[in-house]
Order: C-alpha cells, then sequence, then structure tokens
C-alpha cells in the first residue's frame, strides 16, 4: 500500500508549473491604445465589420480589444494604462470542457486553444464560460462590400453565421513558419514570425514566440528583468499564456 | 361562491350531531360521491366527443394562427437572419431562449411531481388530475425543446449532439454540462410521455368502445388491444409501479443537471453549489402553479368536468403550493446567503446590481409574488379552495419564476469580470417566439381536450370503489378498502 510518506512531492508535477508553448507578453507601460493591433488582427483574420449599430450593442467581432479605464470622476480623472485584450490561450481553458460538441479543444501539437468552426453548433457556452470574455460570435452574415472582398486573407477561414471565434494567436502563420522551417530542415527561428498584432504594433508593445525554451524573448521578458509581469484571473486556475507588463502597478 | 354558505352551515351541523353528514361528505369529495360507471365514462366521452362550439374553432384558429406566425414565421428568420435578430449580445450570450427552457422544464415538472409522487404516496386526492398534470410534463417539454434548438446558432446541425456512430468517429463531448442536459432531458421526455400513456390505456379502451367512425379506429390502434382482463390489469399495474418510481429520480435528476449548465460555469452569480435543489424546488414552484391554473381552466371550460374537479383539489394543491413557496423562500436565501458570505468582489457587484441595478424591480417583484402573495392568500382554506383565486396565484408565481429565471441567465449575465464588457440585454425576436411557444402550449390541450379523455376516468371509479360511507351510530364515517 502506498503511503503518504512514499509520494515524492518533488514527482509531483502541478499543472501551474506546465507552461504552453507559445506566449505573449504586453507591455501596458508603452501601449498607446492606439488600435493598430485591431485593425491589423481583422485584416489578417477575415474578421467582418459589424456595423455602428451591432457594435455598439456589444457584437463588434475584434478578436482583440483595447479596454480602457479611469479612476475617479470628471474632472478629476487618472487614466490607467490601455488593456489590449484577446484570448489568453489558457492552459487550463474553462471554455473547452463546456462545449458540447468539441468545437473548442485543445491542440496538443501547438498548446492552444482551437476553435474548430465546421464543428460549432452556436450553443455560445464557451463564451459565457469565458472569464476573459474575449470570444466572440457571429450573429449574423455580415455584408463585405466591395472591395472588401480582395483583401480576404487566403489563409484563414471565413466563418458564417451562428459560429464561435476567437483569437487563434496566428495559428496559420505558426503552421507556416512551422513548414518553412521543416522543409529547410531546422526548427523555427525565435523571431522569425509573429502575430499579426506584434507586427502592427507602432511601439513593439506586444512580443510573441516561443515560452517554452529558455533562450527566446519572449522567455526572458517574462523570466527575467520584470518582476511586474501578472498574468489576468490567474486565480482561477486558467494558467493564461499572455503577461500583462504594468509598471504603475495598476491592473 | 357556494362553498362559503356550506362551511357556515357545516358549522351549525357540527354543533348539532358532532360529525358531519353524509350530503357533506358526498358534495366535498369526489371519492365519496359515485356515480354509476356507465354514467361516469359517458359525462367523460360527452367532453370529449362534444361537436366543438364555433367559439372553440375561433379560439383554435386564432391560436394556430398565432402559432404559425410567432413561432415558424419567427423561427424561420431567426435561421435565415442569424442569431443577431435576437438581443442576445456579449456578455449576455444567453437570453430568454434559454430563460424560457428552463422556465418550460420547470412547468414540466410538476405533472410529474403530481403524478407520480402522490402516486407513489397514494394521496386519494390525486385521482381525477393526474392526466392533466402528465400532460402538462410532455407538452411543457416540447416548449423547452423549442426554446432551446431556437437558442442554437447553427440549429440545423442539432444532431451533432448526439452520440451517433459516424465515419469520423466524433463523439459529443461527455465534459460539457449540455450534453448531460440533453440526455437527460431526452431521457424525461421519453419516460414520462411512457408514463402519460400507460393509464391512458383503460380509458383508450373505454373511449375505443364507446366511439364509432374515425374516433373508433384512432381508440383502438392507441388502446393496444386492452380488454380489461385480470392478466392486462395485472402488467398495466406492473409497468405504472415502475414507471410511477423510476421517474422520480429521473425528474429530480433533470432539474439538477439544468441547474449545473450555471452552477458549473465560472461565472460569478451561477457559481453556486446550493443551485441543484433551488432549482428544482423552482420548478416545483412554477410547475404547481401552471397545474392549479390548467386545472382551474378544464374545469370551467370542458364538460362535466365540475363533477371531477372540486374546491377539494384545490385546497390539496393550495397546501402543496405554499409548503413549496416556503421551501422556495428558504433556498432562495440560502443561495444569495452564501453567496453574499463568499464575499466575492464581482459576486457582490452582481448582487448589488440584481436589487439596484436598472432591472431591479424585477427582483423586487419576483420575491412579492414567489413569496409574499402566495403566503397571504394560500393560509386560509376558503380562499385557497376558489379556482380563480388560486389560479390567479398560480399565474403570478409563473411570472414571478420566470422573472427569476430572467435574472439568473441575462442580468446576472451582464456584471462579469471585465468590466470593459459590461452591457445590458434588451430582448429581440424572442419575444413572439416565447409567446409561440406559450400558445402551442395551451393550444397542445385545446385539441387534446377534444382528443384524449382529460380524466382518468377508470382511476376515479377506482378509488370511489374504495371508499364507503358508513354509519356507526349517529356518526358517519369514511371507511376505505385496501387500495390496488
Amino acid at each position: 500500500m502506498t503511503t503518504l510518506s512514499d509520494l515524492k512531492i518533488s514527482e509531483v508535477k502541478l499543472a501551474a508549473e506546465e507552461g504552453g508553448k507559445w506566449g505573449m507578453v504586453i507591455d501596458q507601460d508603452i501601449c498607446t491604445g492606439c488600435q493598430a493591433c485591431v485593425a491589423a488582427c481583422a485584416m489578417e483574420n477575415n474578421i467582418p465589420f459589424v456595423g455602428e449599430e451591432d457594435s455598439g450593442y456589444g457584437r463588434a467581432m475584434h478578436w482583440i480589444r483595447i479596454e480602457r479605464f479611469w479612476e475617479g470622476e470628471y474632472p478629476e480623472i487618472k487614466m490607467t494604462n490601455q488593456q489590449p485584450m484577446m484570448c489568453q490561450q489558457c492552459g487550463s481553458a474553462p471554455c473547452e470542457p463546456v462545449c458540447p460538441a468539441f468545437a473548442t479543444v485543445h491542440s496538443q501539437a501547438e498548446e492552444l486553444n482551437l476553435q474548430v468552426y465546421n464543428r460549432c453548433v452556436g450553443t455560445r457556452y464557451c463564451a459565457n464560460n469565458c472569464p476573459y470574455q474575449v470570444r466572440t460570435f457571429n450573429w449574423r452574415d455580415y455584408e463585405r462590400p466591395e472591395p472588401l472582398p480582395n483583401q480576404f486573407n487566403p489563409d484563414v477561414t471565413v466563418r458564417r453565421r451562428g459560429v464561435m471565434e476567437k483569437c487563434t494567436f496566428c495559428i496559420q502563420r505558426i503552421h507556416k513558419a512551422q513548414d518553412k522551417a521543416k522543409s529547410e530542415g531546422r526548427d523555427v527561428m525565435d523571431g522569425e514570425f509573429t502575430t499579426a498584432c506584434a507586427q502592427a504594433c507602432p511601439s513593439n508593445a506586444i512580443t510573441f514566440g516561443r515560452i517554452d525554451k529558455e533562450d527566446t524573448l519572449v522567455y526572458n521578458m517574462i523570466h527575467h528583468g520584470h518582476s511586474h509581469g501578472k498574468k489576468h484571473l490567474e486565480e482561477l486556475g486558467t494558467l493564461p499564456n499572455i503577461v500583462y507588463m504594468n509598471g504603475n502597478g495598476a491592473a | 361562491m357556494a362553498y362559503g354558505k356550506k362551511e357556515t352551515e357545516k358549522k351549525k351541523e357540527h354543533h348539532e350531531h358532532h360529525g358531519h353528514t353524509e350530503e357533506h361528505f358526498k358534495e366535498k369529495h369526489l371519492m365519496l360521491d359515485p356515480l354509476p360507471r356507465g354514467v361516469m365514462n359517458d359525462m367523460v366521452m360527452e367532453a370529449v366527443t362534444e361537436k366543438p362550439s364555433w367559439k372553440w374553432w375561433v379560439t383554435v384558429i386564432f391560436m394556430s394562427a398565432t402559432v404559425a406566425y410567432c413561432l415558424l414565421y419567427s423561427w424561420y428568420v431567426l435561421i435565415a437572419e442569424g442569431v443577431g435578430v435576437a438581443g442576445v449580445n456579449r456578455p449576455s450570450y444567453w437570453g430568454i431562449f434559454l430563460v424560457n427552457t428552463v422556465f418550460w422544464i420547470g412547468i414540466s415538472h410538476a405533472g410529474t411531481f403530481i403524478s407520480a409522487i402522490l402516486r407513489v404516496f397514494r394521496a386519494e386526492f390525486r385521482r381525477p388530475f393526474t392526466r392533466v398534470a402528465e400532460l402538462m410534463t410532455t407538452f411543457g417539454l416540447v416548449q423547452a425543446g423549442f426554446s432551446i434548438f431556437m437558442h442554437m446558432g447553427r440549429v440545423w446541425l442539432a444532431y451533432w449532439l448526439m452520440p451517433y456512430p459516424n465515419q469520423r468517429m466524433l463523439w459529443p463531448n461527455f465534459h460539457s454540462p449540455l450534453s448531460w442536459d440533453l440526455l437527460a432531458i431526452t431521457t424525461y421526455l421519453l419516460s414520462s410521455t411512457m408514463y402519460l400513456f400507460l393509464p391512458l390505456i383503460p380509458d383508450l379502451a373505454m373511449a375505443r368502445d364507446k366511439t364509432t367512425g374515425w374516433r373508433k379506429n384512432f381508440y383502438r390502434i392507441l388502446a393496444l388491444g386492452f380488454r380489461g382482463t385480470e392478466g392486462e390489469w395485472t402488467h398495466l399495474r406492473n409497468a405504472m409501479n415502475i414507471f410511477a418510481f423510476a421517474i422520480i429520480p429521473v425528474m429530480f435528476s433533470v432539474h439538477t443537471i439544468v441547474s449545473w449548465d450555471f452552477a458549473a460555469a465560472t461565472r460569478p452569480g451561477w457559481n453556486s453549489t446550493i443551485f441543484g435543489p433551488y432549482f428544482v424546488i423552482g420548478a416545483l414552484h412554477s410547475g404547481m402553479g401552471a397545474a392549479v391554473v390548467v386545472l382551474a381552466a378544464v374545469r370551467k371550460f370542458i364538460k362535466n368536468m365540475d363533477y371531477f374537479i372540486r374546491a377539494e383539489h384545490f385546497d390539496a394543491i393550495g397546501k402543496l403550493m405554499l409548503i413549496i413557496s416556503m421551501g422556495w423562500a428558504y433556498f432562495f436565501f440560502n443561495d444569495y446567503m452564501v453567496q453574499w458570505y463568499g464575499g466575492d468582489k464581482w459576486t457582490k457587484q452582481l448582487l448589488h446590481f440584481h436589487e439596484a441595478g436598472p432591472l431591479g424591480w424585477m427582483w423586487f417583484l419576483m420575491l412579492i409574488v414567489n413569496i409574499a402573495i402566495p403566503w397571504a392568500i394560500l393560509w386560509n382554506p376558503k380562499w385557497r379552495s376558489t379556482p380563480w383565486l388560486v389560479s390567479i396565484v398560480g399565474i403570478l408565481i409563473n411570472v414571478g419564476m420566470w422573472l427569476e429565471r430572467y435574472i439568473i441567465i441575462p442580468i446576472s449575465l451582464t456584471i462579469n469580470r471585465m468590466p470593459f464588457t459590461w452591457r445590458q440585454y434588451t430582448p429581440g425576436i424572442e419575444i413572439p417566439l416565447g409567446i409561440g411557444t406559450l400558445v402551442l402550449f395551451i393550444l397542445l390541450y385545446v385539441i387534446f381536450a377534444k382528443l384524449i379523455p382529460m380524466i382518468p376516468v377508470w382511476e376515479v371509479q377506482e378509488g370511489q370503489m374504495a371508499h364507503q360511507l358508513k354509519k356507526f351510530g349517529r356518526e358517519t364515517v369514511v371507511q376505505v378498502s385496501e387500495l390496488e
């Protein structure tokens, strides 16, 4: 019989210690809130434009949004830092177990949360259970007036009405880089590619890369030099893979 | 009401004889007021086969038109345009569709509760109204099914939620509370429909023997050749007994599992361990309220039903409603207290939003109609024996229970851990669709009243045979033979 002393505590690996494969660091101190990432993401991922009315009613479909908060009452307002918010690619994601159709699943290869558009039946349970509220739903088939259809990204599926979607960490770029590296017989190099939001950010507030290797930029940004990195709603045990740097100390 | 007069007479007689007279017993209790079998069968069959009046036709045509527009056409618009025509948004991804689903499942609960639990405990007052209640279960679940399918973004792929063999070896996710829900509701629908059908067989056989033409064929097929032999009765009783016992845990599990849709989620206001029993008692609360309304309507609008459904039945259900209302109040307080005590900042925000938010009036109205009004009215035997008064209480309880689900779903979803996304929910096409389900529910009753006997005649007769009045000296007592 196994007794308590037989258990070697060092061998017990807590889920919280397991990191993901791809991660991101967002420096809120240098984010200007210019929304270039929002625009770039919409272009890259074929995100429809929902129009003014739906957008005002909480149906904007951007996979990344800039959250802006303030403290106090007008005119004595203290603005806090801008907060870009997108899918945190949780290691233990609340959205995954609740989908009855396995449309939102964890990929073992990329260690990301995948949304399988073809499989989604639109119960919207995942979006309810997402503590970050970053999932967007195709409320309608939104119109794309000319010439917008000409800028579709051929690497990304165009979703129809009734389907949930969310930030994928630009998985099409990950795959492209991996395929290229594989054909050249090497590993993907750090900084070889990045996500659309990070690429578009004029102040370099967003950094994307591997976090499972010690010699990468993102790993070093998280683990060395910055003591004020913070993951959002970590207390829920979601194991998010995005770290927010905020020198002001405000969340 | 004549009942009030009888009460005073009763008191007078009580003083004179120290006991009740035979007439009083007969007037009051269906079980002690027997009619010959043939007469009773004729009374029930008359209500079924009587040629529908023009009022019936007008009602049915009007309601069918409403269902066609509100349910079918609106659903077509919803499917063709997308969920955008409904009011759901971020963060209220679930809206009135889910409110209605939970509401209708709740309504369907009391049917089985009345029928199965009272049958298991051999409560005699159940006899005339088990059928009406069981129909409520089946009809309610139909509406719940409509509501949940309306909710889906791509309803044409709903079959993906069923475990079926397929080329890609894809299964539904059994981790998801929605999968449990589907299995639980399907089980409940099938078993409650069978449980509705079993006690119907002797009545269908009776109807078969009393009708001609298409009706005879209709009843002949449905009666499954029931002739009333001893062997057939034994089988029927065994089957009914098994179902009555087995359906009680199914009933409890269904609403507990519905509550897990919310309790298993990480949302503030949902993640509450008491949700299981709270939802069960809430379902019974609304279900009993609906049952009493349906009963009063059956008594008022269907011929000869005032013989079967009497003040004593409203009195008995009124007592149940009162107790369930107290139970609901307890669980409501329990749920509120535990969440408040937890001290989570988001939950605190949410609780404040419930009471003091722009829709705070819903919260207070819910408490008034779910607790204050039932308690104020149902304690009085005279009031709770008055059909129209209990019906109003029943309707109000249902309003309150609908509001309770509305508060739990769209209002609670308004507040989450990302204040940037806080936004209110305004219903859109959910309203006609909700009205459509309500009208369809009533329409099914109106149509089925012309197809099947609304009263389980054989059960009433069985009860009447077991009871008789006997005089011992000056006192009349109710003598009971062993039942079943």
